[in-house]
């Protein structure tokens, strides 16, 4: 079975510092990491190679840089890792990245399954696992927790939902976007890391993988984004006081009376 | 999708083709061109390798808005999601929310509602605000399908025209609108908690939080209609009903097509644990690595109950397995805004606080005095949550 992981290359914290001449970001000094949330894609794709004798190979974009993610996810037992890097890329919203991915997923070739994290941890957005899957035009499911079975042409898996849980069937090849619940991601083997570290990570252009120039970076995208700021923390913040437990709740419920009903 | 196909009377087999392609999805059979679909971008290399004999014609479903089409999209459209025949309270903000904006441009407020013997809601939509239910009553909308929902909204769209579709960023809301955008070719931002109309350029301003929380960035889709935007739970304020209002109940019939599954529903488990749904929840009593073990969750589910809120926890008391993902807030769990929030033996890491801190009125209680989540806190007490809540359920009991 031939697996494809989508993963981004995120900073290691959303904690971020903001250039209060530029209004963009500082990234100097913050370290990279693959998003915690394709951890558990990349977990769910080796498992399933393990399983079915497989090949799963981490697919990225972004700059030259992103490539310390995939050597991480070869580590982690990723066979292949393929960084798409081009100028012509920069300034993509959802829409051109999803296109970019997609493109680049249809030269690596033939494949049975493509996993997602739920999304990533810094833009937060969750559409470009189901923009892949629209512009290779196959099935997809998101928030898979569990797959419940996997068969060379199916596959059954459960998606959370906010009340519960579906269990859904769909004809492979497939997407799905998967969340924490999933798994536990392994530690990287030494061997895997020995591995990643010769390994040769193939570096593909937008015209490598024939992308249509009007689909990319800030040309294929139609949003913009005009203007970031730092959220103003509002609002009063009080630490109750009082000689006592009971004071102190007494002093609390009088303030929250009028939520509470 | 897009289409793609040689003309075999002008194909002379000269594979000059073949090399351009980057995909190398084209072979040489028998003297003519193949393409191979699976492999194909339609990124037109061997159209233009091909000037000569003009043999090779990509015909474009995607195209972008024309610029001069934009003055025919009107209105602003609300995602009626339901489920299991019952709307979703986001919707009730949504058409709150997508009032003003209507009133802002001048233009009707429209809601979409999909399912199966569903057109009796349409009522309710129009009582809270809309002008025009567009209704597809079909058996095969009945669940939630990314396929049949995505493309019964494209086709809806192309034929009316809004300029603004808004969608609650739910579990469905987030899983099918990505579908439609990209069908769409137009612009969709994730999870927004400020919308407004910037009135010289009659543009949609989409303000959403990214880092968990800690940039705000405002976001324009300029030259594609309609602009898409998923909004989050409880930040809106839904509008009073108008028993008077009066809207218009447009039903439609969506061919076959577009209502074909690729996915099969074989069941839908309600979890019982979950009897308030934390997105939709007014008021959350959070537990976490304060609370020492997991039976201390029984004193978290009292005080829930007591207010008659929802259960939520920290990542600590899941990775401890004292409680399921299903109840986790923050960045790799839920993200809620309730009216209430109180975070009990919960320290507030960042993370956490990612998943809450839009929530109107935070109630901290924690042993440490320095815990970060005092920061956040509209109201704190320092103090064991053991000794507090037990007090602090007697007191709202009076």
């Amino acid at each position: 079975m031939n697996i494809i992981v989508s993963i981004k290359q995120v900073p290691g914290t959303t904690e971020v510092r903001i250039d209060p001449r530029t209004n963009t970001l500082i990234r100097e000094g913050v370290e990279s990491i693959i998003n915690p949330f394709d951890m558990y894609a990349l977990e769910e794709g080796i498992r399933l190679k393990e399983k079915t004798n497989g090949k799963v190979t981490a697919v990225t974009m972004g700059p030259p840089q992103a490539e310390q993610a995939l050597r991480q996810a070869l580590a982690l037992g990723v066979d292949d890792g393929i960084l798409i890097s081009d100028r012509a890329f920069a300034g993509s919203d959802t829409w051109a990245t999803s296109y970019a991915l997609s493109a680049a997923i249809k030269k690596i070739g033939p494949y049975d399954l493509i996993i997602c994290g739920k999304q990533a941890m810094d833009g937060d957005t969750a559409q470009v696992g189901p923009g892949i899957a629209v512009h290779l035009d196959i099935p997809y499911v998101a928030w898979i927790r569990k797959i419940e079975e996997i068969k060379h042409d199916r596959i059954k898996v459960e998606r959370l939902m906010e009340d519960g849980y579906d269990i859904l069937e769909m004809s492979l090849p497939a997407l799905i976007t998967v969340v924490k619940e999933i798994n536990t991601p392994r530690m990287e083997s030494l061997k895997n890391k020995m591995r990643a570290k010769k390994a040769v990570i193939t570096t593909w252009s937008a015209a490598d993988i024939g992308a249509n120039p009007d689909y990319c970076g800030l040309k294929g995208s139609p949003t913009t984004v005009v203007r970031t700021f730092v959220p103003k923390r509002e609002g009063k913040h009080e630490i109750i006081q009082g000689a006592t437990t009971a004071e102190k709740v007494v002093r609390l419920v009088e303030k929250i009376r009028p939520v509470v009903r | 999708m897009d289409r793609i196909r040689i003309v075999s009377d002008k194909c002379v087999g000269c594979s000059l083709c073949v090399k351009a392609c980057p995909p190398s999805a084209i072979k040489i059979v028998e003297k003519k061109a193949v393409i191979d679909l699976a492999k194909c971008n339609f990124c037109g290399a061997c159209c233009e390798a091909c000037k000569k004999y003009q043999a090779i014609i990509i015909e474009k479903e995607i195209e972008k808005t024309l610029k001069s089409d934009i003055p025919a999209y009107h209105g602003v459209w609300v995602f009626a999601e339901q489920r299991r025949g019952k709307i979703a309270s986001v919707v009730f903000e949504l058409l709150g929310e997508g009032k003003k904006l209507a009133g802002k441009l001048n233009t009707y407020l429209g809601a979409v509602l999909l399912g199966d013997k569903i057109e009796s809601e349409a009522g309710k939509l129009i009582l809270y605000g809309a002008d025009r239910v567009f209704v597809v009553d079909d058996p095969a909308l009945k669940d939630f399908h990314d396929d049949s929902y995505a493309r019964t909204l494209v086709e809806l769209v192309n034929e009316h025209k809004p300029e603004i579709v808004l969608t609650g960023a739910t579990s469905v809301g987030r899983s099918f609108i990505p579908k439609a955008a990209v069908m769409l070719k137009t612009g969709l931002t994730a999870d927004c908690t400020g919308l407004d109309i910037d009135m010289e350029r009659k543009l949609l301003l989409q303000t959403r939080p990214a880092f968990g929380g800690n940039l705000m960035a405002t976001i324009i889709c300029p030259e594609t209609r309609p602009q898409m935007a998923t909004v989050r739970h409880k930040v809106m304020k839904a509008s009073a009903p108008q028993p008077e209002k009066k809207g218009e109940v447009i039903k439609k019939i969506i061919s076959g097509d577009s209502l074909k599954l690729r996915t099969q529903l074989l069941k839908t488990v309600e979890e019982i644990e979950a009897t308030v749904n934390l997105a939709e929840a007014d008021i959350i009593v959070s537990g976490g690595r304060g609370l020492g073990k997991p039976e201390n969750f029984a004193i978290i589910r009292d005080l829930a109950q007591q207010v008659g809120g929802a259960v939520g926890s920290s990542r600590a008391a899941v990775d401890a397995g004292w409680i399921s993902y299903s109840h986790q807030v923050g960045q790799t769990g839920k993200t809620v805004c309730p009216k209430l929030y109180i975070a009990c033996g919960i320290s507030g890491a960042i993370q956490h606080l990612a998943g809450m801190q839009s929530s109107e009125i935070i109630v901290a209680i924690n042993k440490d005095p320095d815990a970060p989540i005092f920061q956040v806190a509209t109201y704190g007490i320092v103090g064991d949550l053991f000794e507090v809540i037990p007090v602090l359920i007697d007191q709202l009991k009076k």
